[in-house]
């Protein structure tokens, strides 16, 4: 018989990690989920010869300067990374009808934002499609800025190097050849490629957001892990740097409908969001 | 329902990709070196292909050339799944006409994101 899900008690070591990261990042870790902290905290439990969770959130709660930077490394642990090139190839499809469109009607450099970009599998997968546009049909390559909450993720983002696992994952064997580069064990993103993308690490709740105001924002697949306060206080926050006509990209299954009043569905890219008119 | 050829010498690895293929929804067929491939092919010709290298008796790029050369118009997509993971093994099977190529080992993810690129997901 399957027992039904139990939410972490009150008190409990479990429950006051599910609060840590609540607080760090918006992201509701539900009942479904909680079993995820057991099992993605005990290698930094045996790297630091902690016994239990009870004695990891003691460790965060004495305080201090390297506890500060344990809590850091647990809240990194507990976020899905979960991301792969070119995911919903479709979406990325009309992501660069839309770029064409606005060039056509207005020529300028586009300015596009990767926001919640994990490993960089996405960031690296619009620099590839906009390169090849450009050599196609001179489309200008638009400034791509990529961020994320992980510090970790950043950096496996900035280095633009991949498993074979990792590398396989919706990436063609054409585009792998063009653009990457074996380095020993690892398949890493050609200079050319990375140097197009400009990398930061940020907070969708917390941190003040990118200057300037961008034409494209994609934000996939970080809604669905937030509370509804915390999804609508993200979509009015990215609606504040989009520019007039410029676009939001959410992940399959993932609305603004209901959080915000700030972004409609786009009537000209299915599936996309525009600014709404006030 | 979409079919696919798995053509390798090793069983254990055409019990994992039928496996993988049938959750996709393929009906799927098997051969043990190119030669038998190319009866299979003859007898019904697949949507897809996926493919080994080194086999005994006719090898996958043997297999491929002759395929691609054939005259009965047989233009299934081909995915080469092999061991030979360098750079001019790659160039090698996508000049020989070769759709895609998967390094081995794979996952379920993997070889449903290749058959995706490919067109037969």
């Amino acid at each position: 018989m399957n027992m039904p899900l139990q939410a972490p008690p009150l008190g409990s070591a479990a429950h006051k990690i599910v609060t840590l990261l609540e607080q760090r990042t918006g992201q509701h870790l539900d009942v479904g989920r909680a079993w995820r902290i057991d099992s993605a905290l005990q290698p930094m439990l045996r790297e630091r010869g902690l016994s239990s969770l009870d004695e990891l959130v003691a460790r965060i709660a004495a305080g201090g300067r390297c506890e500060e930077g344990l809590a850091d490394l647990v809240v990194d642990a507990l976020l899905n990374q979960e991301t792969s090139f070119f995911r919903d190839a479709g979406v990325l499809d009309l992501v660069l009808t839309a770029a064409m469109d606005m060039v056509a009607e207005a020529p300028r450099r586009l300015r596009i934002w990767s926001a919640a970009c994990s490993t960089g599998q996405e960031p690296l997968s619009l620099a590839m499609l906009f390169s090849e546009a450009q050599e196609r049909s001179g489309l200008p390559l638009p400034e791509i800025r990529a961020t994320d909450i992980s510090a970790r993720a950043l950096a496996r983002a900035r280095a633009g190097r991949y498993t074979q696992f990792e590398i396989q994952r919706g990436l063609s064997i054409r585009r792998m050849m063009a653009w990457f580069e074996v380095r020993e064990e690892y398949w890493e993103a050609k200079a050319e490629l990375r140097y197009r993308l400009l990398f930061a690490q940020q907070n969708l709740m917390s941190d003040p957001m990118p200057s300037g105001k961008f034409d494209i924002v994609l934000c996939r697949n970080v809604l669905m892990y937030l509370s509804p306060a915390a999804r609508s206080q993200v979509l009015n926050r990215i609606a504040g740097v989009l520019r007039p006509g410029g676009l939001l990209v959410l992940g399959a299954g993932e609305t603004v409908i209901g959080h915000t009043e700030a972004l409609v569905p786009s009537e000209c890219y299915r599936g996309l969001y525009r600014l709404a008119a006030h | 329902m979409k079919s696919c050829l798995v053509v390798d010498d090793s069983k254990v690895i055409r019990k994992v990709a039928r496996h993988i293929l049938e959750t996709l929804q393929f009906e799927v067929r098997e051969a043990g070196d190119g030669r038998e491939a190319l009866d299979r092919c003859a007898e019904q010709q697949p949507d897809v292909i996926l493919l080994d290298w080194n086999m005994p008796v006719m090898s996958g790029m043997d297999f491929l050339r002759a395929l691609r050369q054939s005259d009965g118009g047989m233009h299934p997509k081909v995915v080469f799944c092999t061991t030979e993971n360098g750079m001019a093994y790659i160039r090698a099977a996508i000049e020989a006409g070769a759709d895609e190529y998967v390094m081995k080992p794979f996952d379920r993810e993997t070889l449903e994101s290749k058959l995706q690129i490919v067109g037969v997901a």
